[in-house]
Formats: C-alpha cells, structure tokens, sequence
C-alpha cells in the first residue's frame, strides 16, 4: 500500500499542460528572412496557404511583419501559391 | 553604397542560350551603369506555384548588386517591364542582414546547412523532450519501487522478478488512491 503522502495527483499533472510559445527568430537570432526560400516558408502558411497568425506561430510583432512580407514577395514570385488546397 | 537584389523569372520557351543571353543582357546593363555585380544566383527551371502567362514553370535568376545610389532601379524596372522574356520580376533592397545571409548562404553556412539543421533542431527537440519526459517517467518508477526492490532482490535473486515488481506499484497506485478519496468523502 502506498503511502498517503506519495499520491499528489491522481492524473499526471503534465498531460494537456501548454508549452509556452517564443518567436523563433528572437531565439535562434534570425535576423533576416529570405523570401526565395519557400520551404521555410511553408511553415508560417496553412493548407491554404494563408498566412498563420501570431497567436498561432508565436512570432513576435516585429518578426512577423518580416514573414508577412516575404510571405508576399514569394507568392508575388510564384513561388507560394496565392490560394491553394492542400498545400501540404 | 546600396545593396540590391533583383529576382527575375524568365520564360522557359526559350531556349538554353536565349535565357543565358536575357539574364546576361540585364547584368551587361547594371555593369555599364556602374553597379558591382556581388552575385549571379541561377535558381534554374522551377514549376510556378501557380500559372503566369499560361506557362507553368519559368526559370529562375537572382542578380545581387551594389551601386552609390537607386537611380538605376528605374531604369531596370523599366526594361524588365518591357522585356517579354521576362514572366515576373522583384526588386528588392537588402539591409545589413540580408547583405550578411546572402554572404552566409553563398558561404554554404546557410543554404545546404538551414533547410536540414532547422529540421534537425526541431526534430532533436522533440525528440529531446519525449526522451526527457519518458526518461523522467522511468526514473521515476525506479525511484518510487527503489526502497522495495532491494528487499526483492534479496529474496529472489531471480533477474526478471524486480522489474515485474517495479511496474507493478506504478499502475495500481491510482487505484486505491480513488478508494481512499472516496472513503474520505
């Protein structure tokens, strides 16, 4: 039998905790974003090709101003769709 | 000294040499304006993420170049605009940064190196946690039984019969802790 004071939680308290978001680019100190680079990009866009909002990627302001632009530069460029289905 | 880049598309109808001559007839012009030509990036033929003229694949050119001052953006815009060879154009003024990741990229720093270790990190990273969470669950099964499993050991020297105990206070833990809950209540 165990002992009372073993027993805090009867679930994990980890499951379903929220990892917090950073902006990537303050993190690994990315300082330009290149538009020609479409792979990259790929990740801020959803199956739409719509751009993700911060609250979903976690950038902060100033960098996803940056994204956004160069999102824009590529579709200009042919390079991300301007509307798509499942792009991924 | 300004830095620019200017990314061209071109048909891809063309062929090999015509779409040599198209990009060198753009360079020839910024050198006779003298602009210093940093690099010629030929990204090749490429599909188009969507259909410009009704062609689906142009390729590629990517000319970066340094001059005193934009006058010259204009005059480029304008023979660009006019060129029919040319499917889509961007020009575009790098800052310091991106002055340095185009360095960088030209380098091999960035280019090869980004699109895998971007990856790697995140894959590492969550690779990482699972390995730290699943590391974290099994200490923590090891350390709980810790006490018991000595006592095992000592009574049966057998090898698989301390794990089986080990796991065994893990699962059943919750168990009696809900009837003790509900006792209390």
């Amino acid at each position: 039998m165990a002992n009372r004071d073993d027993i805090k939680f009867l679930s994990n308290p980890k499951i379903g905790g929220k990892r917090k978001k950073y902006c990537r680019f303050r993190k690994y100190g990315i300082k330009y974003i290149d538009y020609k680079d479409a792979d990259f990009l790929l990740s801020f866009v959803n199956e739409q090709g719509k751009i993700l909002p911060r609250r979903i990627t976690g950038n902060s302001l100033k960098y996803q101003r940056k994204v956004s632009a160069a999102i824009k530069r590529a579709r200009h460029l042919a390079l991300l769709p301007y509307v798509t289905d499942l792009l991924k | 000294m300004r830095n620019y880049e200017v990314t061209f598309i071109v048909d891809p109808v063309l062929s090999g040499e015509e779409i040599k001559t198209t990009a060198q007839t753009y360079s020839d012009m910024l050198k006779n304006a003298n602009a210093e030509i940093v690099h010629i990036d030929e990204m090749g033929l490429r599909t188009l993420a969507y259909p410009i003229n009704k062609r689906n694949s142009g390729v590629y050119y990517c000319i970066e170049f340094r001059v005193p001052n934009g006058d010259i953006i204009d005059d480029l815009e304008l023979a660009l605009r006019r060129d029919e060879r040319i499917m889509r154009f961007l020009s575009f003024k790098l800052d310091k940064f991106g002055i340095k990741y185009n360095e960088d990229k030209r380098n091999g720093l960035i280019g090869k190196a980004k699109r895998p270790k971007s990856k790697d990190k995140k894959d590492d990273r969550r690779g990482d946690r699972r390995g730290d969470r699943r590391g974290d669950r099994r200490d923590n099964r090891d350390k709980k039984p810790a006490t018991p499993a000595p006592e095992a050991k000592a009574a049966k020297p057998a090898a698989p019969a301390p794990e089986a105990k080990e796991v065994k206070p893990a699962t059943p833990a919750p168990a009696p802790a809900a009837e003790a809950k509900q006792e209390e209540e």
